[in-house]
């Protein structure tokens, strides 16, 4: 069965898709959007429940082969130390994020002549600084200027309050002399553009049921719609296709009710993250093209990064905000750039974390062995519970042609379409950067003295962020994607997700990825007269 | 066990011990112990997918206990409960959890930590602001990002 053509069928309808879409729709093409998941519903979030904790384990896991709903895609990562999470479905992985929003540093954008290491990308910093804005403005940012740590910008929030946690941990850094500052989030301190406030539910990263947490379903999604872009949910492409020319003729999906559809289109865009979208184009393999669509480097899933986290915690006497706030309070770029004297080159963020809530506090503390069994249960728990703060090294991966998605020989998702497969390894400078990111997360605890320390290094479950899959470049030779996110060997195909970075920085990357989006897009708009050229 | 049932009997009555050394009641702190039967109900209310790795850990204790937990004198019980954690198993793990889970969300035990037993949403919780004037040192910084 096949269907009109549209002008721009855009894949994945999460953060850079979202983005992407609303960008072209004063184009008044027709732009449609096929997304696998399906639009989420507020009142089910698991903060509305008494399971609230609970089901972080269940139905609301990170992790996709837990979660194992029929929308999301099952991923053999038994080879790597970090396991992948996601969320799929209208909003993506903005569902289900801490919503902590740095941007990438310019320094970031040039580590190979900076550094000496990777590559520089063919865009910088300020290139992309008007659409860091604008994207701030839509997502709705709240923040703090003046941060000595960083590029100066504007939020158009307030930060949100430091807390108790806030307050214990910008001490402790001001005894240490080390820099701290309130994150940037995208959590609504004020109301904000049709979003009601944040009241503190604390519940954030598994879904916000107040909506104060930006995700593209409240954001982005209902602009793009009322300007004429067409949203398909539960809709699963399988592969993109080609013409007699080699330019991408449309893609066949899966609908709603399980049936095969060809769709065809004038201009691809993928937005369908860094394992996605690699995924989609190996699974796109044609005689033509018989290592995978707009494959001719051979770098179609290499160059994975998904940024290693060092995580510390411990406990104080003071009571902390626990589990009653927004759970990412504060940042750290005192490590962020490179000083070759700590042993690696580039650097982290700490992520400062303020505590967890009861459930989570007995779970995480009798698996590291300090709540015991027994009559001791009780006290112990009561010392721990509502007193434990975090920090997390957020470290720059560098990327490496070993460290790749490819197409799993056996597993396949609930339409019988390949699954991807993950090798990974943490490389060298990453991690000596870890260990650092270890002790000085053990000083900052140190000067609160702090007890009971524990450390996940990396973080299991902390695949968050999935880089590098489909880089850009000038070079077609070294890169799948040229300056402004044109496939090279495919000219009315575009990638616009996460797989674009060349290298990854060390913050959290979706305010970079939704920059870099309608970055893309706006490139699109500029070139509409001779954008195959 | 059927499907309202998880559990096998003997397997409902391993659980209840078993949960009950993991988390004893105390009369210091005046909660009920994991073995309490309303907890005890919710676990199994709501074992759900959790419902295999529970019964292998289960099959495992009673391997090692060689009869049902409860009918073990004290020493036998505490050196079955303790090997058993001390497979380090997924199961094992799975079997702790949902026992920690159920145990921390009842009333009674969320009241005795001086919370209130419901759920975030719609009423919140309230955040000081703290002290903003902490900052001061830091703003007084110099920028020191790296200029590319």
């Amino acid at each position: 069965m096949s269907s009109d053509p549209v002008d721009v069928l855009i894949i994945g309808a999460g953060a850079s898709g979202a983005a992407v879409a609303w960008s072209l729709a004063e184009t008044r093409m027709h732009i449609l959007c096929l997304e696998q998941g399906g639009w989420t519903n507020p009142a089910a979030y698991p903060s509305v429940g008494r399971d609230w904790e609970a089901r972080f384990w269940g139905d609301y896991s990170p992790s996709p082969n837990i979660r194992g709903r029929a929308e999301d895609y099952p991923i053999n990562d038994a080879n790597s130390p970090i396991k992948i999470v996601n969320f799929n479905g209208v909003g993506g992985s903005t569902i289900f994020y801490t919503a902590h929003f740095p941007r990438l540093h310019p320094s970031d954008f040039r580590v190979r002549s900076l550094d000496g290491i990777a590559d520089d990308w063919p865009v910088d910093y300020d290139t992309l600084a008007p659409f860091f804005a604008e994207n701030d403005r839509i997502m709705g940012v709240s923040g703090l200027a003046g941060d000595p740590g960083v590029p100066e910008r504007t939020p158009p929030m307030p930060p949100l309050a430091l807390g108790r946690s806030g307050a214990l941990l910008g001490q402790a850094m001001n005894r240490l002399g080390w820099h701290w500052w309130p994150s940037d989030t995208t959590v609504a301190t004020v109301d904000y553009e049709g979003r009601a406030r944040c009241i503190n539910l604390g519940h954030c990263t598994p879904a916000c049921a107040q909506g104060a947490k930006a995700s593209t379903d409240i954001t982005y999604w209902p602009l793009a719609q009322r300007a004429g872009v067409e949203l398909r949910p539960h809709c699963r492409v399988r592969e993109i296709t080609t013409d007699e020319y080699g330019m991408a003729a449309g893609v066949v999906y899966y609908d709603a009710d399980g049936r095969e559809q060809f769709q065809p289109a004038h201009v691809v865009v993928l937005a369908c993250n860094g394992v996605g979208t690699p995924r989609l184009l190996l699974n796109s393999a044609s005689a033509r093209s018989p290592s995978g669509l707009a494959n001719s480097s051979g770098l179609v899933g290499k160059n994975l990064m998904l940024h290693p986290y060092a995580q510390v915690y411990g406990y104080v006497a003071e009571a902390t905000d626990s589990n009653r706030a927004p759970p990412t309070c504060l940042w750290s770029k005192e490590f962020y750039e490179t000083d070759t004297s700590r042993g690696f080159v580039r650097g982290y963020t700490i992520q400062f974390g303020r505590g967890a809530g009861p459930v989570m506090e007995a779970v995480t503390s009798e698996a590291k062995g300090i709540l015991p069994w027994g009559a001791g249960h009780h006290a112990v728990f009561r010392r721990l519970n509502g007193h434990r703060l975090t920090m997390s090294a957020i470290c720059e991966d560098l990327p490496e042609a070993h460290n790749r998605v490819t197409l799993d020989p056996e597993l396949k998702d609930s339409h019988g379409i390949p699954s991807p497969r993950i090798d990974y390894t943490i490389g060298d400078n990453t991690a000596r950067m870890m260990e650092h990111g270890i002790a000085r997360a053990k000083d900052i605890l140190g000067a609160m003295a702090a007890t009971d320390i524990c450390v996940n290094s990396p973080i299991l479950y902390g695949g968050w962020h999935l880089l590098g899959t489909a880089r850009m470049g000038a070079d077609p030779e070294r890169s799948v994607v040229n300056e402004w996110g044109r496939a090279h060997d495919v000219k009315n195909l575009f990638i616009v997700d996460g797989s674009l970075f060349v290298t990854s920085g060390g913050v959290n990357p979706t305010s970079t990825i939704q920059a870099l989006a309608l970055y893309v897009a706006d490139q699109m708009k500029q070139r509409l007269a001779n954008l195959f050229d | 066990m059927t499907a309202d049932t998880p559990l096998t009997g003997r397997q409902t009555d391993d659980l209840r011990a078993i949960a009950g050394m993991i988390i004893p009641a105390s009369a210091a702190f005046a909660v009920p112990g994991a073995d309490d039967p309303a907890i005890q109900a919710d676990i199994l209310a709501t074992l759900g997918r959790d419902a295999a790795p529970v019964r292998t850990a289960l099959d495992r204790l009673a391997h090692l206990a060689g009869a049902p937990l409860a009918s073990l004198d004290p020493a036998r019980r505490e050196a079955a409960a303790a090997a058993l954690r001390e497979t380090g198993s997924e199961a094992v793990a799975t079997l702790t959890r949902v026992v920690l889970q159920c145990y921390y969300r009842d009333d009674r035990v969320v009241r005795s930590l001086g919370l209130e037993p419901r759920p975030p949403y719609p009423r919140g919780h309230v955040l000081e602001d703290g002290d903003w004037s902490l900052l001061d040192p830091v703003r007084a910084r110099p920028p020191f990002w790296r200029r590319a």
